[in-house]
């Protein structure tokens, strides 16, 4: 007796160190990963900017750039305050965009057309349309609704080297998906892949987070990656001069922000 | 105007484009532009009597070049646009100083000096508060959608706080909306053997400055805004000498002041807008002057939704209600098409991106139940590059009579081609 006491309590010591690896050694339920994950992907620092470059390539070996400045700034509630000043291609140069995303409603979107010194409101029903002609949507940029989804743990396993939770999510409604499948760091709940499946089961759109670097002690994917499998076309997102814990205010995310960006914003 | 080329050529040798590294705050030169061929043909064309330049409305090659920048720290900028441009069909070459305008923001204030485009308002195409002057003989023609606008001599000063937001702009010298002239387009005129005619325009005057503000803020969730305007009408107003046998035609801009507010703001799945002006006809105030418009109000619904991917559809509802009505039909001279007490139209715009958003269709149109009349514009646009974009559109005119805002461009139906390249 004693001694099959003994053998249990060496075996829970072994068992102990592998299962306390991650912050909690409770088993997380599928809808607490992913909501994790949208905090470290979507959330941290409670304010950011970084200088985007992302490359569209289409499957023949063609290149188009989109070059700009984004900032972020989180509010109460889950609501986020986004800006975006466009550098390159020349047709959209000098272009801003401002987004008030709401955790609970759909999001206020406007443009700012130069060329006219217009400042437009921008119908924000569909999340699906895709960010500034690439392989991501406006979904993709800034997070969908986490109760949109089912999210069932499917297994946990290493990817790259990374233990990893596998998690399923099946949207609840008609969406750009059926399934998608997400591979989410243990330690950062980043997600290092997704993968996305139609009706058909089909695997058309992949996602990748190719670069993860800690910036201001915030991990962050630095380089990542959308590919639709099937036509080919790949876009990639690069990160430069990003930085935390900004002094923003979220008042400076108005129109003149949009009419005449400040300076220190858009470098 | 060889000058002028040179100069250019001169300043640019020195400079390169703006890379990465120096496009950052308080770079002294950032420097951009365009080459844009634009050309358009009028369609089904009648055989005789056929305006001055024949059958080309447009055939032009410009050169824009863009140059900007900011102090080191931020504060005082400049901007600066100027198109260089040959006119093929009338052989002859300008240099069109599109925007140019000095920049200084302290606090809450920014202060913006020079000729700039002004736009406010929530219209698509329409323009109620927005009294800022335009060139619609470039949308008739199939010029790229910011020749719409021109630039005005003027002074922005605009004012930023948590509650509200104030831009106030003064305007010293007047300048008309351009539109097509029988030069290039068929028109309805009435005075049509009348070839005496004398622009009036008004006087530089202190006084005869136009002022324009715009007080906005959010209220609940939408963007709200009050406007006020005190100018001219920018549409031309006829005044002939002798009303039974004319022989002189005066062409006057009357006094104006608009009043009006607009909202916007996501509902019903969708972008809902609403916006209202009171056109006060300031040298007609009794409404008994029939060579000055009457005052109206002018409003406007509109509402826009994405309900697919890389789709909007937008609809507006747009109506001009004429003040003392009996009494512009009462002093209405005979035999001169009279407008109608409420004017009504309505607008759709359709706009499906495709292949990653490299081409983009769209289709924009106006129909009026009361003139019964219509403006189609159907367009395809390509991005072949990121530098080179090719578009080509069709204008379509249409109405039961030649002698509405729109019927009178029945023969004006046009295809229009340009192609842009941006560096």
């Amino acid at each position: 007796m004693t001694k099959i006491i003994l053998q249990l309590m060496i075996a829970a010591a072994l068992l102990a160190p592998a299962s306390a690896a991650p912050a909690t050694a409770q088993p997380m339920d599928a809808a607490g990963i992913v909501g994790k994950m949208q905090q470290a992907f979507f959330y941290p620092g409670d304010s950011f900017r970084a200088r985007i470059k992302m490359t569209l390539k289409d499957i023949s070996g063609g290149e188009r750039f989109r070059e700009l400045t984004m900032l972020r700034v989180n509010m109460p509630g889950g609501d986020q305050k986004y800006f975006m000043y466009f550098h390159a291609p020349g047709d959209v140069r000098r272009m801003a965009f401002l987004v008030y995303k709401y955790a609970a409603k759909e999001s206020d979107r406007w443009l700012f057309i130069p060329a006219l010194n217009l400042v437009q409101r921008i119908a924000a029903k569909d999340s699906q349309s895709s960010f500034v002609g690439s392989d991501f949507s406006y979904e993709d940029v800034s997070g969908r609704n986490i109760e949109a989804d089912t999210h069932k743990l499917l297994r946990e396993e290493e990817l790259g080297g990374k233990a990893c939770y596998v998690v399923e999510s099946m949207p609840k409604a008609a969406a750009a998906y059926k399934r998608k499948v997400s591979w989410i760091d243990k330690t950062t709940f980043l997600p290092l892949r997704e993968e996305y499946y139609d009706v058909q089961n089909q695997l058309f759109r992949e996602f990748s987070a190719e670069e993860i670097k800690e910036v201001d002690g915030v991990p962050t994917a630095m380089k990542r990656s959308m590919k639709n499998v099937k036509s080919g076309h790949q876009t990639v997102v690069e990160f430069s001069d990003t930085k935390y814990r900004l002094a923003l205010k979220a008042g400076d995310f108005s129109e003149r922000a949009l009419r005449n960006p400040p300076g220190s914003w858009i470098k | 105007m060889k000058r002028a080329w040179i100069l250019a050529a001169l300043f640019l040798f020195q400079c390169r484009p703006a890379g990465a590294a120096d496009s950052a705050a308080g770079s002294a030169l950032d420097w951009h532009g365009s080459v844009l061929a634009n050309y358009a043909t009028r369609l089904g064309t009648t055989r005789h009597e056929k305006p001055a330049s024949g059958d080309f409305l447009l055939g032009e090659e410009r050169l824009q070049l863009q140059l900007s920048g900011t102090a080191p720290g931020g504060g005082p900028g400049y901007f600066a646009k100027t198109d260089f441009l040959r006119d093929e069909t009338n052989s002859q070459s300008a240099v069109d100083v599109r925007e140019a305008y000095l920049t200084y923001a302290r606090g809450s204030l920014d202060f913006r000096a020079g000729r700039q485009v002004h736009t406010w308002g929530v219209g698509d195409l329409l323009f109620i508060n927005d009294l800022f002057p335009k060139n619609y003989a470039a949308l008739f023609s199939g010029r790229p959608m910011e020749y719409l606008k021109t630039g005005a001599g003027s002074l922005k000063t605009s004012f930023y706080s948590d509650k509200a937001s104030l831009d106030i702009i003064a305007i010293p010298v007047f300048e008309p909306d351009q539109f097509p002239t029988s030069q290039s387009f068929f028109l309805f005129d009435p005075f049509s053997q009348v070839t005496n005619r004398v622009e009036a325009k008004p006087r530089h005057d202190l006084d005869n400055a136009e002022l324009a503000a715009r007080l906005y803020r959010p209220i609940l969730g939408f963007d709200a805004a009050l406007y006020a305007y005190r100018g001219f009408f920018r549409t031309p107003s006829m005044e002939p000498d002798s009303m039974t046998a004319p022989t002189k035609l005066t062409i006057v801009y009357p006094r104006l002041a608009v009043y009006g507010a607009s909202l916007q703001g996501n509902a019903v799945g969708g972008v809902l807008s609403f916006e209202a002006g009171f056109y006060d006809s300031r040298q007609d105030i009794a409404g008994t002057n029939p060579l000055i418009p009457n005052s109206q109000t002018r409003f406007l619904a509109g509402y826009q939704r994405s309900p697919w991917a890389d789709f909007t559809a937008g609809l507006q509802y747009y109506g001009e209600y004429m003040h003392k009505y009996n009494r512009y039909e009462a002093s209405f001279p005979a035999g001169l098409p009279k407008q109608d007490r409420l004017r009504q139209l309505l607008t759709l715009r359709l706009t499906q991106f495709l292949k990653y958003q490299t081409w983009k269709l769209s289709l924009f149109s106006f129909w009026s139940p009361t003139d019964k009349d219509f403006y189609l514009i159907p367009e395809a646009a390509c991005h072949v590059t990121d530098e080179l974009t090719a578009t080509v559109g069709v204008n379509v005119f249409g109405g039961a009579n030649n002698n509405t805002f729109l019927g009178q461009l029945d023969k004006n139906d046009n295809i229009y081609l340009s192609m842009r390249y941006e560096f």
